[in-house]
């Protein structure tokens, strides 16, 4: 089993996500978590999808994904290579006792609480997988009555922006292991 | 110039625009405000009996002619009668159009009166498609189907066009560029990958050119001819692939897979390097796949990148359109062997004795009966390597794939990836469409033909004189045969009745075609010339065949190639082969 987080971007037109979504479930890839959004460019969406690829290389998912024609570009997502970050939010439940606690631990991953009331807290947080995972394992004794969280968004380090390089790439490079550019 | 039209008078000069010269289809509620402009339009439409005939008649056109065929229904019932038809397309890499009306935008998610999301139904099976509710974005639409279905790997292409907006005023203005950032297709191999396969080539020393529809598609008959004759190394065709490659060229090994011949089967597993051309390792090919070809390196070409290593891993991948890809490899190849060429004389001779030992053959049925094979080989020799053969799916097709010797590119048709039932009559119908000069047989069997015979009163009315031959089995005969093999001889729902009812010729008589009637051996090369001096008609032949003969040779499914059998408990003798 291997996670691979993919960068997408897509024509901004009604059914790109059925048809996104319908392939992966019709040749059986694992989606982990999918994050769809607006771009600075109106015409434009960018999906971060975060993959299990056991039995199905990568390349073979890209290559099937990069079939559909409203898919203009995908790009794998190297962790050390980007900014990574997902949202959280949780309800736990919080008596004056523990208040204290829930404190401490919400500066300590740099959470904020949004909202409280007798009985409960709700924190906000944003961070890598890792982070989110290590905030929920921290709240668990506090007890969690609810939480939602997003799907993880990335964005590459440095200056050169996945548009640009889209415009400049062509053809269909084989992937070396780095980093897989593909448009088609 | 743009002119004020409705988006009806829009889509049709769209198609006009297209180049479309041919449309098969019917009307209804939705799609009715089209069928008013196409009634003045120079496109022939043809009036078929159900939307799925119009589907497969695309499909039958668009085979024989390499152009996009079109077919156009209503919403609802209409367009999900095309979901086969479309299925059908994707599988086979047809490149086709399919027009549907919807209900009105407003009505659209409302559950209307024949609604149905047909764009959402034929995503996982159209190449792409679209929901139209805006009559400015028609002649876009049109124009970039019409690309995307004939471009890269050929494919079926849906427009779904809401009833207001081909009610609504628009203006008419047929696009000059087509911009779809998504979709780049590599046609021009690279030349690195070219050279790898050249090098590659001339290490081997058991090669096979392992050949797949795609060079048919490709129209690259011509340039594997040469290639191939430059290596000098055996050639197997596959279902899809049939006439790509000369049938009587030396060279030439038959067809792999389920039901290929020894030599074509053997060849592929014995080989150390499969030159694959257009094919994409399907399973009834490959058989088991990790018993498949396990000593081969292999080189894949082909025009969608998503193929290979689907299945096989490739050595050496080259994407592109397979006719640019074998005209840069034959320069190429030809320097790498001048300077090494390896000896491939005894991997041809041990090729060559298994074709002369394991040929395909059939025995003649004891009761005196006619045998299946029989009549299909004749139907090849009287009706030539210049007619057109499409096939239904079952064991008829399987002999036909067999027993009638191709030469040409584009007169073999069938329904290989989806194995469609009622693909057959259609689909000839179409094929006759598009070549209308030519003779056109629909190798059918009963069931097949049960499905689909209604647009044979579309062939009668339209002037479209197909010849069916119906191989009357009185079964399901491929699914009587895994009966046989591998239930104990349990035949669950296969005896259809078909020598009793129906009556085949009358039937045919009925729908205004001409019926004929063919039971004994010696009867049916009288009958099948009968059948080629009538063509101002469609002529329908019963033959009433021999209900247990078998296509061998057979690799059952899931199991390797190497257990291929000749007949029935009957293994090719390996030892006496030197391997």
């Amino acid at each position: 089993m291997s996670k691979h987080t993919l960068s997408v971007l897509v024509e901004n037109s009604p059914g790109v996500l059925a048809r996104v979504s319908g392939l992966f479930s019709r040749r059986g890839y694992n989606i982990d978590s999918l994050a769809v959004g607006p771009t600075e460019n109106p015409l434009i969406s960018r999906m971060t999808i975060v993959i299990n690829v056991e039995g199905h290389p990568l390349e073979q998912v890209i290559r099937q994904l990069d079939k559909l024609v409203n898919v203009i570009h995908i790009t794998e997502v190297i962790d050390n290579k980007s900014v990574q970050a997902e949202l959280l939010m949780v309800k736990i439940s919080a008596t004056p006792k523990n208040r204290f606690d829930v404190e401490a631990v919400v500066e300590t991953y740099e959470a904020k609480i949004v909202d409280e009331d007798a009985t409960s807290i709700t924190i906000e947080a944003t961070g890598d997988t890792a982070k989110i995972a290590d905030l929920l394992s921290a709240l668990e004794r506090f007890g969690i009555r609810e939480l939602v969280q997003s799907g993880l968004i990335a964005l590459e380090r440095g200056s050169v922006t996945l548009s640009e390089r889209t415009l400049s790439t062509s053809g269909i490079p084989i992937a070396d292991g780095v980093q897989a550019d593909y448009q088609n | 110039m743009s002119k004020a039209m409705n988006g009806a008078t829009s889509l049709v000069k769209s198609l006009e625009s297209a180049g479309v010269d041919v449309m098969f289809g019917i009307p209804g509620g939705a799609i009715l405000p089209a069928y008013d402009p196409i009634f003045d339009s120079s496109i022939r439409h043809i009036l078929v009996r159900h939307e799925q005939g119009a589907g497969h008649a695309a499909t039958g056109y668009a085979q024989v002619t390499g152009r996009v065929g079109v077919c156009i229904a209503t919403s609802g019932p209409g367009a999900t009668n095309l979901v086969t038809p479309l299925a059908d397309a994707a599988m086979d890499s047809v490149p086709m159009v399919a027009i549907t009306g919807q209900v009105p935008s407003a009505a659209i998610g409302t559950d209307a009166f024949q609604e149905a999301d047909i764009r959402g139904i034929t995503m996982p099976f159209t190449k792409h498609n679209y929901l139209i509710t805006n009559p400015d974005d028609i002649p876009r639409a049109i124009a970039e189907a019409f690309h995307i279905a004939s471009s890269g790997r050929p494919g079926p292409v849906l427009v779904d066009i809401a009833k207001d907006a081909l009610q609504k005023e628009t203006t008419f203005e047929w696009p000059t560029s087509i911009n779809l950032p998504g979709y780049h297709p590599q046609l021009t191999p690279d030349s690195g990958a070219i050279a790898d396969a050249a090098a590659l080539i001339t290490q081997s020393s058991k090669p096979v050119f392992y050949v797949g529809g795609g060079v048919i598609k490709a129209n690259a008959n011509r340039e594997l001819l040469q290639l191939a004759e430059l290596l000098g190394a055996p050639v197997v065709t596959t279902l899809m692939a049939r006439g790509a490659f000369p049938d009587s060229h030396t060279l030439h090994l038959g067809m792999p897979g389920m039901h290929g011949t020894v030599a074509a089967v053997t060849a592929l597993q014995k080989a150390d390097l499969l030159i694959t051309l257009g094919a994409r390792f399907d399973d009834r090919v490959t058989g088991k796949l990790s018993t498949f070809a396990t000593n081969a390196k292999v080189i894949h070409a082909d025009i969608d990148p998503a193929e290979i290593g689907k299945n096989r891993y490739a050595d050496v991948s080259i994407v592109g359109d397979v006719k640019e890809t074998i005209t840069a490899l034959i320069p190429a190849l030809k320097k790498a062997l001048e300077k090494n060429r390896p000896d491939l004389t005894p991997w041809l001779r041990q090729m060559y004795s298994l074709r002369s030992s394991y040929p395909l053959g059939y025995d003649a049925p004891a009761d005196g009966s006619v045998s299946p094979q029989y009549v299909i080989e004749r139907l090849g020799k009287i009706a030539g390597p210049d007619a057109i053969y499409v096939a239904g799916v079952g064991q008829h097709q399987m002999w036909a794939a067999q027993f009638v010797s191709y030469e040409k590119p584009r007169t073999w048709l069938n329904s290989g990836g989806l194995g469609t039932m009622g693909y057959s009559v259609p689909a000839a119908m179409g094929a006759k469409v598009g070549a209308p000069d030519t003779t056109v047989w629909a190798i059918d069997g009963d069931g097949c033909f049960q499905m689909t015979n209604q647009e044979l009163v579309t062939c009668a009315l339209n002037n479209i004189p197909i010849k069916v031959a119906i191989i009357n089995n009185e079964s399901l005969g491929m699914v009587r045969q895994w009966q046989t093999l591998f239930y104990e001889g349990r035949y669950s729902n296969t005896n259809l009745e078909s020598k009793r009812v129906p009556n085949f010729p009358m039937l045919a008589e009925a729908m205004g075609c001409v019926g004929l009637s063919c039971e004994r051996p010696e009867d049916v090369d009288k009958t099948i010339e009968k059948a080629m001096s009538i063509n101002d008609q469609p002529v329908v032949v019963d033959f009433r065949v021999f209900r247990d003969a078998m296509v061998w040779p057979m690799v059952a499914a899931g199991t390797s190639n190497d257990d291929i059998m000749v007949a029935r408990e009957l293994a090719p003798d390996w030892d006496s082969q030197e391997l």
